[in-house]
């Protein structure tokens, strides 16, 4: 049996600030996690990140594990990515 | 110090234009990252977990109180108020906008700063002795040395694709605060025959294959310096794997093919160059070394320093553990705690650099160092002045006395900022330092270096720490590996791994257990913890590790 997919979100850092970004249902970029849209099968996650390539303010885009609810995410790093560093009140945290 | 000739600054000028049009075209759509990733990080330029960060060199460890005080304003600026002293003499600024770089390198140019080979496929910052030129127990001071390997290296035809990173490192003196055999190449000065000359190590390395360097010739002369390394280099570049980034390091070569392989051809490709070096390389060397010429020492009376050092306690402690022996009579070395309890290892915020910029210009005869501890060294102090140079170090939140114990501990940025990392590291640091700090215990402690990473890449030295930490992921938590008996020094030694690893609740007091066992074992309170832990091996470690309740229950 196939495993079940793991609901997923485009991610990134933008071009100019460096900041972390995810992909919208409208494609558009958005700073925050709770706006990114999240993909629930393998042929969606393939087709939004094939179209999120020719985005030129995104770099090193990539699909994150999250759960469908939230979103919230599933890895320590993606929860560190839209927080911002633990020794400092930086990086996202300081605009919430 | 060394100053640019107008051939460096026509360099560095050009390269920050040719960098700017590079940002310019990039923002504009016209280079794709693929194309502009190499061209930032051969600039220093990386993108990390949430923002650009940029590294810049300060060659050999050696800065001026004006271009400390440039990193300030840098620092107040286009980041966020504070730098990152790291392991490698460098600072990096985690939050740069990628459209102000160009300005925060034309910035740093004004003081004779830069960026440049700071990262990529390179040979990158060469290192050096932190104590260079003002240690008791120095040949020469290594850094016009380390100098004329930078300008050798910096912009190399031959050596700007090169497998992979390349480092060097040069110590003067017998006991090797440089670590030089963790380079890919480490030399250490010596003498013979009353000429001075290097033992030259090759294929040390940290990483996820650590290896000690091994001595590739014993003595090299001063004056076949250049064409030596060069002719090391060039037969790692033909040599080194390209095919695996795992196997590309000298270290890799030199284990593949066997040390003797290896100096046999690197014999005959220097046979080779030598002759094509006419010597300009030794007049050169010449000509630095003048700008190291020892500065002007004062000698001056010291009893303000003998009536604070037998008066005041705190002053006493401070001057116990955080100086050092100098050459120059009446002087000492003083290093600067970046490593308050609590705080992240390696940081200064813009106003302590504005300080420590001041009391170098002051009282420092203008140096300061970046030492590969993440403290900041001044070299040169007149012991009449420390008791000032204390107090204003006190109003600055940096006259933490822990230089060599528990809580002077090198951590790499983790996975706070770090694109690579498995776990943090930063944190872990700063409840160690907090936990002894409460147990106050540390000056008992003595001697301890704890050096923590978060990858296998081993940026924050894990191998060489007497207790090493290693963060990992395993199943989605950070997990922190600990190794013991690795030693940074001239008898380096790598670290013996533990066992399994702790989570991040379990980390510190299993560090504590291990330094409980230490005291509770040692012959005598100055047995260190390394010669402890050489006399008696793993077993009452490990025991007091991995036999507690909670161990127990989970077994
Ligand atoms: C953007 C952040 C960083 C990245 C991407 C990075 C990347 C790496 C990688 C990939 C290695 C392994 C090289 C190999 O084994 O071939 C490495 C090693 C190393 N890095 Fe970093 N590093 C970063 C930050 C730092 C910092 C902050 C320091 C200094 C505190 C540092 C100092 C070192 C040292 C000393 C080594 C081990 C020596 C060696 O074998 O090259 N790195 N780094
Ligand atoms: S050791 Fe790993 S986590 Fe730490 S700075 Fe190096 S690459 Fe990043």
């Amino acid at each position: 049996m196939a495993r079940a997919f793991v609901p997923k979100v485009v991610t990134a850092n933008d071009l100019l600030e460096g900041d972390v970004i995810y992909l919208t249902a409208d494609n558009q970029w958005s700073r925050h996690l709770h706006e990114a849209y999240i993909v629930t099968d393998t042929d969606q996650a393939d087709q939004r990140l094939a179209d999120s390539q020719g985005h030129a303010n995104a770099v090193g885009i990539y699909l994150a594990d999250v759960t469908l609810t939230g979103p919230e995410p599933v890895h320590f790093r993606e929860d560190f990515r839209r927080r911002g560093p633990s020794n400092y009140h930086h990086g996202k945290q300081a605009a919430s | 110090m060394y100053s640019y000739s107008d051939f460096d600054a026509a360099f560095v000028t050009e390269r920050n234009r040719q960098f700017r049009a590079q940002v310019e075209r990039r923002i504009a759509g016209h280079l794709t990252e693929d194309e502009f990733k190499p061209l930032r990080l051969m600039n220093g330029l990386y993108l990390q977990l949430h923002a650009y960060m940029l590294r810049v060199a300060v060659p050999y460890g050696t800065m001026s109180g004006p271009q400390m005080h440039q990193l300030a304003t840098i620092a107040d600026t286009w980041d966020k108020g504070y730098g990152h002293f790291t392991t490698r003499q460098n600072i990096q600024f985690n939050w740069p906008r990628l459209r102000d770089v160009p300005d925060m390198l034309d910035a740093l140019a004004d003081v004779q700063m830069h960026a440049i080979q700071t990262s990529g496929n390179t040979i990158r910052n060469v290192t050096a002795d932190h104590f260079a030129g003002a240690a008791q127990d120095e040949l020469a001071d290594p850094r016009p040395v380390a100098e004329l390997l930078r300008q050798w290296s910096t912009d190399h035809p031959e050596f700007q694709f090169l497998p992979r990173k390349f480092k060097i490192a040069v110590t003067g003196s017998p006991n090797d605060r440089a670590v030089t055999r963790a380079h890919d190449i480490g030399l250490r000065m010596i003498e013979r025959d009353g000429a001075i000359g290097f033992e030259v190590i090759v294929g040390g390395g940290m990483g996820r294959t650590p290896m000690i360097g091994k001595v590739l010739r014993d003595f090299l002369p001063q004056e076949d310096l250049l064409p030596y390394t060069e002719a090391v280099v060039s037969v790692w570049n033909l040599l080194g794997r390209r095919d695996n980034k795992y196997k590309s390091r000298i270290k890799i070569t030199v284990h593949e093919h066997g040390i003797d392989a290896i100096r046999d051809m690197v014999e005959d490709r220097f046979t080779l160059l030598r002759s094509q070096f006419t010597g300009v390389d030794a007049t050169h060397l010449a000509r630095i070394s003048k700008d190291f010429a020892a500065p002007a020492f004062v000698t001056q009376d010291t009893a303000p320093f003998d009536l604070a050092y037998q008066r005041d306690p705190v002053f006493r402690s401070w001057v116990d553990t955080n100086t050092s022996s100098h050459r120059a009579p009446g002087y000492a070395i003083a290093q600067i705690s970046l490593k308050a309890h609590g705080q992240t290892p390696g940081d200064a915020t813009s106003d302590q650099m504005r300080a420590m910029a001041d009391l170098a210009e002051r009282f420092g005869h203008n140096e300061l160092r970046v030492s590969h501890e993440q403290n900041i060294v001044l070299p040169h102090v007149h012991k009449s002045n420390l008791p000032t140079v204390f107090a204003i170090l006190q109003q600055h939140g940096l006259a933490t006395a822990n230089i060599g114990l528990v809580s002077d501990i090198i951590a790499c940025p983790g996975m706070d900022y770090c694109a690579l990392a498995t776990a943090r590291s930063i944190p872990i640091a700063q409840e160690i330092a907090t936990r002894f700090d409460e147990l106050g215990n540390e000056h008992d402690i003595g001697d301890l270096k704890i050096k923590i990473s978060g990858c296998i890449n081993a940026c924050g030295h894990h191998h060489v720490g007497h207790i090493g930490i290693l963060g990992l992921d395993r199943a989605g938590t950070e997990t922190y590996q600990i190794t013991l008996g690795g030693d940074h020094t001239e008898t380096a030694a790598l670290g013996v791994r533990t066992g399994p690893g702790f989570s991040a609740e379990d980390i510190v007091p299993a560090v504590e257990r291990v330094i409980d066992t230490y005291l509770a074992i040692r012959t005598a309170p100055d047995e260190t913890f390394l010669h402890c832990y050489n006399r008696v091996g793993m077993v009452p470690f490990k025991a007091a590790l991995y036999t507690t309740s909670e161990h127990a229950d989970a077994a």
